[in-house]
C-alpha cells in the first residue's frame, strides 16, 4: 500500500537487543562442545606428546617406535638401578589386541543381526511393525553399559559360554574372558547398526526396488541383490561407526573382560583393553607425574586417534553414498 | 511436427467435420516394422482384459476396461495425465500389488490364464511380462551384471551361458556395439538413452513374451527417443509390446493399435491409423486434435 508510513516495516538495529542476545547465547551453546573437544585434545597432547613446563610428557620418555612395536606392556618407572628384568615396557599391543578382539567379536555379533534387523524393518515390516520396533531399539540403545557388563559376567559367561564350551568342546574357561565382553558389546551396538543401516536402506529409491520386482525377483532377491548392494557404502559407514563405538566402549569390557595384560588372539583369555587399562590406572594411587599416570594419556590419545580416523572415514563414505542418490 | 489439417479449419467447418466420419488427419510415417493398418482380428490375443476395475483404497481409477492386445504387435495407451494409463499397465504384471491398499476386479487373461487370481505366482508372471519404466533404473552395478540380473535371480550360474545371453540381449536392445568393450563398467556412467536401452536389454534377459513400457522415452532427447522408437519397431517382430505415451506423434509412429483412456474409461481402441484419422468417438478426436489434455 502506497499510503503506509515508510517507517512501518523498517528494521531498526537497536530495537531488538533481545534477538541479538539469543543469537549470542545459542552461539555459546554451539561453542561449548567444540571448546570441550579442543580442551581434551590439548590435555591429551600435553601429557602424552609434549609438555612445555618442567615436567616431561609420555613420549618424551618413551619413543613412539617402542610404543607402536613392543609387544610388552609393563608400566613401571624406568631406573638405571633396577635390573633389566624389572624395566618398564610400553608397547601398546597387549592392550590394543584386547580392544581389537572385543571390537572384532562385537562386529561378528552385531553386523549380521543389525543388518538383518535393518533389512526386516526396511523391506519386510509394515508400518505397524516398524512403529513398534524402532522405539524398542532406541530403548535398547539407552540401557546403561554397566548393566550390559553384569549381564555378560552373570549370564553370558556362566550360563552360555562355560557350559557350551565345556560340554561340547571340553574347554574350561574363566569367568572373565574377551569373548563374553565382545558378545555383550556386540549386543550393545546392534541397535545402532540396525538404526543407521535402516536409514540408508530406506533411502534407496523405490524405483530400484520396482525394477527388481519387475524382473521376477522375490522380496529376498530384491533385498539382497538390489537394495543392500545399492546401499553398501552407507551400510559400511554404519559398521565403521559401530566398530569405533565398540573400541571406545569401557564399562562393559572392564567388568567382563578381566584384568590380565596379555598379547593374544585367544577369545577365551582374560584380557585388559585400552579403556579398561585407563579406568584401572585412574583408580591407582600414582602421582600425577608418574609414568603410569602419563601412560593413561598416551593410551587415551591412541584411542582418540583410532576412533577419530574411523569416524572421519565413515563420514566420508556416507557423504559419497548420499551424493549417489541426491 | 504434425499439423493436423483439422486445426486449420474454421470453427464451423470443424464442427461439421467432427460429426462426419471422414475426418482427415495427417499422421507421421510409422517406424520400420510397424504396420498401422494391420487387421488385428486375425491375430491371436496375447493379453485380454475383461471388465477390469481398479481402486486405490476407496478411490476407483479404472472403470470396466475391456482391451485385447494382439500377439507380436505394439499397442499404445494414450490419454491425458492421470487417466489411468500407468495403473492399467501395472496391473498387467501385478506391479500394483506392491502398493498398499489397492484392489482390482475383473480378469486379465495371459496365455489363457487369469493372472488376477491369488494363486498366480507373480514372480513367474513378471518374468513372462517384462517392464521398462519412465525413469531409467539401472542398478548401481556393472553393465554386465545389470543384464545378467534376471537370469541370475532365476538361478543361472554358468558364466558362459550368462555371457551369451548378455550379448544377445544387448544386441536386441541395439546397445551391444556401444558397450561391448566396457561391460565391466558401471551402468550409471551410461547416457540417459543408453541407460534406457540397457533397461530394455535387462528386461529381455528374463525371456519375456510381453514387454510393458511406461513412457520409456519421455525423459530422453529427440535422438535417443527415435532410437527407442526404432527399437520398438524391431522388437515387435518377436514380442508383444504395450507402451504408454503422452506423446501422440510417438503413439502414431510406433503402434499398430491405439487405446485412448479418459478419466479411467477406455474410450476407444482400434488400428492406429483409424484412431488418428477417423476416430469414432468425439472425445478421442478432441484429444488427438489437441483440444484438451
Ligand atoms: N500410488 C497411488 N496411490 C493413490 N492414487 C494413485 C496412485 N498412483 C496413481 N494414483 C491415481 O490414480 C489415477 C491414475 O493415475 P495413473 O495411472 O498414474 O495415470 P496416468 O499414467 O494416465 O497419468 C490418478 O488420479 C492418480 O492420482
Ligand atoms: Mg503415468
Amino acid at each position: 500500500m502506497s499510503t503506509a508510513r515508510p517507517s512501518m516495516f523498517q528494521r531498526s538495529r537497536s530495537a531488538n537487543p533481545k534477538e541479538q542476545l539469543i543469537h549470542v547465547l545459542l552461539l555459546c551453546c554451539a561453542l561449548v562442545s567444540i571448546l570441550t573437544t579442543l580442551g581434551i585434545v590439548v590435555v591429551l597432547l600435553r601429557s602424552a606428546v609434549y609438555n612445555p613446563g618442567p615436567k616431561t610428557a609420555f613420549f618424551e620418555e618413551v619413543s613412539l617406535g617402542e610404543f607402536l612395536t613392543d609387544t610388552r606392556w609393563k608400566p613401571v618407572e624406568r631406573s638405571q638401578l633396577s635390573p633389566e628384568a624389572d624395566q618398564g615396557h610400553f608397547g601398546i599391543w597387549p592392550l590394543l589386541s584386547g580392544t581389537l578382539m572385543v571390537a572384532v567379536i562385537a562386529s561378528l555379533v552385531s553386523v549380521p543381526t543389525g543388518l538383518g534387523a535393518a533389512i526386516y524393518m526396511s523391506e519386510y515390516a509394515g508400518p505397524r511393525e516398524r512403529s513398534f520396533l524402532k522405539p524398542v531399539l532406541e530403548i535398547l540403545a539407552g540401557i546403561p553399559t554397566v548393566v550390559y557388563g553384569f549381564f555378560a559376567l552373570h549370564f553370558i559367561t556362566p550360563m552360555i559360554l562355560q557350559p557350551v564350551l565345556k560340554h561340547v568342546f571340553g574347554i574350561e574357561i574363566g569367568l572373565f574372558n574377551v569373548a563374553s565382553a565382545g558378545i555383550v558389546v556386540g549386543i550393545m551396538v546392534t541397535p545402532m547398526i540396525a538404526s543407521l543401516s535402516e536409514d540408508v536402506l530406506r533411502s534407496v529409491p523405490r524405483s530400484l526396488r520396482e525394477a527388481g520386482y519387475a524382473l521376477g525377483s522375490t522380496r529376498f532377491d530384491v533385498s539382497m541383490r538390489v537394495v543392500v548392494p545399492a546401499a553398501l557404502s552407507g551400510i559400511l559407514a554404519a559398521f565403521l561407526l559401530a566398530f569405533s563405538r565398540a573400541i571406545g566402549e569401557t564399562m562393559a569390557v572392564t567388568i567382563a573382560g578381566g584384568h590380565k595384560v596379555l598379547f593374544s588372539v585367544n577369545p577365551f583369555e582374560e584380557m585388559r583393553t585400552m579403556t579398561g587399562y585407563m579406568v584401572h590406572q585412574s583408580f591407582g594411587d600414582n602421582s600425577a607425574d608418574s609414568i603410569q599416570n602419563k601412560s593413561i594419556y598416551a593410551i587415551g590419545l591412541a584411542l582418540f586417534v583410532i576412533t577419530l580416523s574411523i569416524n572421519i572415514a565413515s563420514q566420508w563414505i556416507l557423504r559419497k553414498f548420499r551424493e549417489v542418490y541426491q | 511436427m504434425v499439423t493436423f489439417i483439422e486445426t486449420l479449419r474454421s470453427p464451423i467447418e470443424r464442427k461439421a467435420m467432427a460429426t462426419s466420419p471422414t475426418t482427415v488427419l495427417r499422421v507421421p510415417p510409422a517406424v520400420a516394422g510397424v504396420d498401422r493398418d494391420m487387421d488385428m482380428s486375425q491375430h491371436p490375443a496375447a493379453i485380454t482384459a475383461r471388465g477390469m476395475n481398479f481402486y486405490y483404497g476407496e478411490n476407483q481409477v479404472l472403470f470396466d476396461v475391456n482391451l485385447t492386445v494382439p500377439e507380436r504387435s505394439v499397442t499404445a495407451l494414450i490419454g491425458p495425465s492421470g487417466c489411468g494409463k500407468s495403473t492399467f499397465l501395472r496391473t498387467l504384471n501385478r506391479m500394483n500389488d506392491l502398493i498398499e491398499g489397492t484392489r482390482c476386479t475383473g480378469e486379465v487373461l495371459i496365455q489363457g490364464q487369469n493372472i488376477m487370481e491369488p494363486a498366480v505366482d507373480v514372480v513367474l508372471l513378471r518374468k513372462h511380462v517384462g517392464m521398462v519404466f519412465q525413469k531409467s533404473t539401472p542398478f548401481p552395478k556393472s553393465i554386465f551384471d545389470n543384464v545378467a540380473y534376471g537370469p541370475r535371480v532365476a538361478g543361472e550360474r554358468n558364466r558362459a551361458i550368462l555371457a551369451d545371453l548378455v550379448e544377445s540381449c544387448l544386441q536386441k536392445a541395439a546397445l551391444w556395439e556401444e558397450v561391448k568393450d566396457r561391460l565391466g563398467e558401471s551402468a550409471m556412467a551410461l547416457s540417459g538413452g543408453q541407460q534406457q536401452r540397457l533397461c530394455i536389454a535387462r528386461a529381455l534377459a528374463t525371456n519375456p513374451q510381453i514387454l510393458l513400457m511406461d513412457e520409456p522415452a519421455s525423459a530422453l532427447d529427440p535422438a535417443s527417443t527415435s532410437r527407442i522408437e526404432d527399437l520398438i519397431g524391431e522388437l515387435c517382430a518377436n514380442y508383444t509390446i504395450v507402451i504408454v505415451t503422452h506423446n501422440m506423434q510417438q503413439a502414431s509412429r510406433v503402434s499398430h493399435q491405439t487405446a485412448f483412456f479418459f478419466e479411467g474409461n477406455l474410450v476407444e481402441v482400434g488400428p492406429t491409423t483409424q484412431i488418428f484419422t477417423s476416430p469414432s468417438q468425439k472425445k478421442t478426436e478432441d484429444y488427438i486434435t489437441g483440444r484438451f489434455g
